[in-house]
């Protein structure tokens, strides 16, 4: 078989052994060294789309660490992410507001309590856009979308745990959520764009010819602020702990004597309160729409999986380089393919290093 | 227990009562072949027969090889479109229809007066095989990994492709439609009788599609993708080899899948990027093999039944006078329940309306009937 003389030939075979046993190490490598060459080359070359890139991905990766904790602890794929994401933000709409859509399509009519007849709700905090009345119906949004995914988890998918179905039963259970919870938003709100605040709201400069509004630098703030809770929640409390223990392997956790139900529980809680603030920060700086969230789904997943399941570290970081790379794209390609930038990226991932940059095989 | 077994037949009546009472009502039970009920019956059996054929194609994929596809939408647009091409002339560079190929012209040489049968025939071939080829594409760097990955590859694909319709405008006419794709056969007959000869077209297309399933799922391949489904180490370790076998698993029901998809632009006539979106081309043919039952291919028939009667009832209710709350929501209404039956099929009868059979092997089938054909054997045998 061989033309090799033998002693190049045990060489050869030497050398391809030790690099087997590197494993995906060099696939790992290689995508770390893709990661930083893209946003070096992206902060000193495309200063302005990498910062609109952070921003973007700062509030992706909210959504992200909520979908990698109940994809690696619960271990099905979340489809419904992106459509709970949006009503998370269309609830925070309701409370801000009192909106919805009346007897007749395209007239809205008023409930007559919200949250914008509080006095002085309305004025604008300093240069942001909004009042605090925003922010309180985002964080109450937050509470109730924590509730529905608590509930949502007692009525479809603890079922299916204790049937033991398989985690396609699981997926599919999912996006029949998806499909629901949007044709809900559309039922009550309709499918015509709304926004939080209306009127025209300018763009300051800054040095390095950025140009951004002020309410994208308190999303960016935000999403930071509480991607470090999360961080400190998981690496510095005992929740957060016994979590990621049974994110690694829910046998092990069960006998070592964790509450898996618990944390099941909060599992939900956590990444519910995250989608729905996600979903308010993503609305204030764009619109509000039932069909964006199933649009949200490619990104969230791209984010989780470069990520590695089950690792929030991971997802905030595949956050980040799905944002950064679906703006820079917008330089050398039509803005509509900023949806294909994610299903690229997870292509290139499943290739490389299918288990992610912090993902551990199974 | 016995309230189980009557849940499907009940369920089939009902459906076959509001398809029929509520067409017929509304006509004022007029029975004619031009409008009414009759004709309204032929196009609902004609949508029925197409999406029997993703379902059963479908059912090859999840119900028998266990191949997680969620970008079925995919692999019917590219099937559809890829069929649209093969039939239509060039593109009229006066109009503003603008797409590439055309071949239409191409497959029916003028001695054979084939231009009303050979280009489908063309078209529906390549159809399925541009999408077998885009399935093969897809499962090389996913059918090894986690099951889901390959459900959230297949998703990402069909938004791509969707997104490159819109986007490439002179390709497929973007988002403007392409419009004016003929039907088979329709030189001969009149407008009224082309929905009947569309019907005869889809039922024959059915019958080989479900054949061709049965044939190859009751062989020893088809039980080798059973036992993929159930359990893949055991096949491993059975010398079997896994991937070559779900490989082609998820490419035969792609091949399909593409085929529907060449009908389907057929029978349509004009085919969008709005026509491919998530709810309708994936999401809906999921739920009708779900609530037929996966692993069944006469479970994938009856639920397309189901559900696109439900679906059409929908639509039909909105031609009564009812208050505005609902008629203003009747669609969205519609897509909540139909999200919902999903949900509650999967939690309640999780097998559907007509369960997985657990044999399927034709060799069995036969040494059972030969069994049976001979005379009972003398009780007493010792060895056995």
């Amino acid at each position: 078989m061989t033309i090799l003389p033998d002693r190049y030939a045990a060489r050869l075979a030497d050398a391809r052994d030790r690099y087997r046993r590197l494993g995906d190490r060099p696939g790992a490598i290689g995508l770390w060294a893709l990661i930083a060459a893209l946003f070096l080359w992206a902060a000193i070359f495309q200063t302005q789309l990498f910062v609109v890139g952070m921003i973007v991905g700062s509030v992706l990766a909210l959504g992200a660490m909520g979908l990698t904790l109940v994809f690696g602890i619960l271990r099905f794929a979340n489809f419904a992410h992106g459509d709970t994401m949006m009503l998370g933000s269309y609830i925070a709409y309701l409370l801000f507001t009192g909106t919805v859509v009346g007897s007749q399509a395209n007239i809205d009519t008023d409930i007559g309590i919200s949250l914008d007849q509080l006095p002085g709700a309305t004025s604008k905090l300093g240069d942001l856009s909004f009042g605090y009345g925003l922010l309180i119906a985002i964080v109450l949004a937050g509470v109730a979308m924590a509730l529905f995914s608590i509930a949502l988890d007692r009525l479809v998918y603890r079922r299916l745990r204790r049937r033991n179905s398989s985690i396609v039963i699981f997926a599919m259970a999912a996006l029949g959520v998806a499909f629901s919870t949007r044709a809900l938003m559309m039922i009550i709100w309709g499918p015509d764009p709304r926004r939080y605040v209306s009127g025209i709201h300018l763009a300051q400069h800054y040095p390095l010819d950025i140009v951004l509004k002020t309410d994208q630098i308190f999303i960016f703030v935000v999403a930071l602020a509480l991607a470090l809770l999360l961080y400190i929640l998981l690496f510095h409390m005992k929740l957060g702990k016994a979590m990621r223990a049974m994110a690694d392997n829910a046998d092990l956790a069960l006998v070592s004597g964790i509450n898996t139900d618990r944390i099941i529980i909060w599992t939900w809680a956590i990444g519910g309160g995250l989608m729905a603030i996600a979903g308010g920060l993503l609305a204030i700086q764009a619109s509000l729409k039932p069909d964006l969230g199933f649009g949200l789904i490619l990104p969230l997943f791209a984010a989780t999986i470069l990520g590695g399941i089950g690792k929030p570290q991971g997802a905030f970081i595949g956050a980040m380089v799905v944002g950064v790379t679906q703006e820079v794209s917008v330089e050398f390609f039509s803005a509509g393919y900023k949806p294909a930038v994610a299903f690229v990226i997870l292509i290139l991932i499943l290739l490389l290093r299918p288990r992610g940059l912090f993902g551990t095989t199974s | 227990m016995r309230t189980g077994r009557l849940i499907t037949p009940v369920t089939l009546l009902a459906v076959t009562l509001l398809i029929v009472i509520i067409p017929a009502e509304r006509s004022g039970w007029k029975l004619s072949l031009d409008t009414g009920v009759i004709p309204f019956l032929a196009a609902f059996l004609t949508t029925v027969g197409i999406y029997s054929i993703f379902t059963l194609a479908l059912n090859v994929q999840w119900g028998y090889t266990g191949v997680f596809n969620f970008g079925v939408a995919a692999f019917f647009m590219v099937g559809a479109y890829t069929g649209a091409i093969f039939s239509v002339g060039p593109a009229d560079p006066d109009s503003s229809l603008r797409y590439v190929g055309g071949f239409g012209d191409v497959f029916s040489p003028p001695f054979l007066d084939s231009e009303q049968w050979l280009p489908f025939i063309v078209a529906t071939l390549a159809a399925g095989i541009a999408s077998g080829l885009l399935a093969l594409l897809l499962a090389l760097p996913t059918l090894r990994l986690r099951e889901d990955y390959l459900a959230i590859t297949t998703l990402g694909v069909a938004e791509l492709l969707r997104r490159v319709v819109i986007q490439e405008d002179g390709l497929v006419n973007g988002s403007r439609s392409m419009i004016g794709i003929p039907s088979p056969l329709s030189g001969y007959f009149s407008a009224d009788t082309q929905r009947f000869v569309d019907l005869a077209i889809v039922v024959v297309l059915v019958a080989i599609v479900f054949l061709v399933v049965e044939r190859s799922i009751r062989s020893p391949w088809g039980r080798v993708l059973r036992g993929l489904k159930e359990d893949e180490v055991a096949v491993a370790a059975s010398g079997k080899n896994v991937f070559s076998f779900k490989m082609q698993g998820f490419v035969m029901g792609a091949v399909i899948m593409g085929m529907g998809g060449a009908i389907f632009a057929f029978n349509r006539g004009s085919i969008g990027p709005t026509t491919f979106e998530h709810f309708f081309a994936t999401f809906l043919i999921w739920a009708m093999l779900i609530v037929g039952g996966s692993g069944n291919n006469w479970g994938a028939i009856a639920g397309a039944y189901v559900v696109w009667g439900l679906w059409t009832t929908t639509l039909q209710l909105n031609g009564y006078d009812l208050p505005d709350i609902l008629r203003s929501r009747i669609f969205f209404m519609r897509d909540f329940l139909v999200g919902a039956l999903i949900v509650i099929v999967l939690l309640l009868r999780p097998q559907g309306l007509v369960p997985e059979e657990r044999r399927v092997s034709s060799w069995l089938d036969r040494q059972m009937r030969h069994q049976r054909k001979k005379p009972p054997e003398p009780a007493a045998a010792p060895e056995s």
